[in-house]
């Protein structure tokens, strides 16, 4: 089985010319967008740019800081922890697969890499994971599919869950929340670090919607995720500990 | 060799047309590219282009879309087979007549391939799947007339 599956891997060599060849108009797109972007525009952004940068910096000394304390304390209680050593920035390629299916197409592949299950970021939050490595392009699930399912834990109280997709509709749905749970309208959700798929501390998603229904079993907790997940362009991949 | 080399040009054109990014409004409006080629071409050379052929391009597009393999292939199998068995009428139908056949034939086509997708466990949860058979309909005439002015002008036969 895991034979066919790395044939079907190495089968995705001779259609990604294919792929690529789809992807060109809109690259050809941006390509123009930045031509005949105006001087003007290139300042400003240039300049909101600058005090982005000067912002996150700022907040990135105080981080370090904070994460070497955290790393102190946790050896100091004898805790396993991950550092996050090696991160690659990767394209998606702009092709549509059939609506009900939610994967994208990444420009990195096995001569990269990539391996089976990495997790997958964008700016704001977990975007998937990689589900077959071909050797240049790579196929990522992503956390609204119905097949992945992602561990999570509220960021205001702790409060453990796993989150799956819902399929087409592109929100996350939490699995076996007692009906005590504490979980509010607006909570944030973010990797437990759990499953050792994912590493801790990302977000995932947000509550919109919490619904305790007497006859049910479970709280039905609704999450909208916290990547952008379809208009994306550039993502993260990153190395857990094992395989870096 | 000439014949082949039209035939597969064409193919790969859908498959690339089947993979081009739409909206987000129009994503289930997207025609079955792939298997209006395969239809027209069956169609006018079932000799050539049969349920071998329709076969292969399926293996190709499972890959591309990365369904369950066999999936396409299954599905363009079995319309392209219908097709051959009556081509002959088909060809005297005049072109709106074609179309509603069309229809049918990307109709059954999806409901192939909506099985697969049940039993893989992944169910379009939406209606407007079908609309692409009707979307399909409503351009065949038009991609049946590119085709045959294509066909005579590079004198595919």
């Amino acid at each position: 089985m895991t034979a066919f599956s790395s044939i079907k891997a190495w089968l995705s060599l001779p259609v990604a010319p294919i792929q690529f060849i789809v992807n060109l108009p809109a690259q050809w797109i941006g390509d123009v967008r930045t031509v005949i972007n105006t001087h003007d525009n290139l300042i400003s952004e240039n300049l909101r740019l600058r005090s982005d940068q000067l912002l996150l910096q700022s907040r990135l000394q105080r981080l370090i800081a904070i994460e070497s304390e955290n790393n102190y304390l946790k050896s100091l209680m004898q805790s396993a922890q991950k550092i996050k050593t090696k991160t690659l920035i990767a394209e998606l390629l702009a092709v549509d697969s059939e609506p009900f299916m939610n994967q994208v197409i990444l420009d990195k592949g096995a001569r990269n890499n990539v391996y089976m299950g990495q997790p997958v970021l964008d700016a704001s939050g977990v975007m998937g994971q990689v589900v077959q490595v071909g050797p240049i392009t790579s196929r990522v699930l992503l956390v609204s599919d119905p097949h992945s399912g992602i561990a999570v834990q509220d960021v205001r109280t702790g409060t453990r869950a796993v989150a799956v997709g819902e399929g087409y509709s592109g929100k996350l749905r939490l699995l076996y929340v007692s009906k005590t749970a504490d979980i509010q309208p607006g909570d944030i959700f973010m990797t437990s670090g759990l499953g050792d798929h994912y590493p801790e501390g990302y977000p995932v998603g947000k509550v919109i919607n919490v619904n305790s229904n007497p006859t049910a079993q479970f709280k039905e907790v609704m999450l909208e995720p916290s990547a952008h997940l379809d208009n994306s362009r550039q993502v993260l991949l990153i190395w857990m500990e094992q395989h870096a | 060799m000439h014949n082949w080399t039209v035939i597969i040009f064409s193919l790969i054109v859908a498959l690339m047309l089947s993979l081009l990014p739409m909206p987000e409004w129009a994503m289930w409006a997207r025609p079955a590219w792939v298997l209006l080629v395969l239809i027209y071409w069956s169609m006018t050379l079932p000799h050539r282009v049969g349920v071998l052929t329709a076969w292969m391009i399926g293996l190709v597009m499972d890959l591309l879309n990365a369904n369950l393999l066999g999936s396409h292939a299954m599905a363009y199998a079995i319309v392209i087979y219908l097709v051959t068995r009556m081509y002959t009428r088909l060809n005297m139908y005049p072109l709106l007549q074609q179309g509603i056949c069309v229809m049918i034939f990307v109709i059954l086509y999806q409901f192939i391939l909506f099985c697969i997708q049940g039993f893989a466990g992944a169910l379009p949860a939406s209606n407007w799947y079908w609309l692409s058979s009707i979307v399909s309909m409503l351009l065949w005439p038009w991609l049946f007339v590119l085709m045959r002015d294509c066909r005579h002008r590079f004198s595919v036969a």
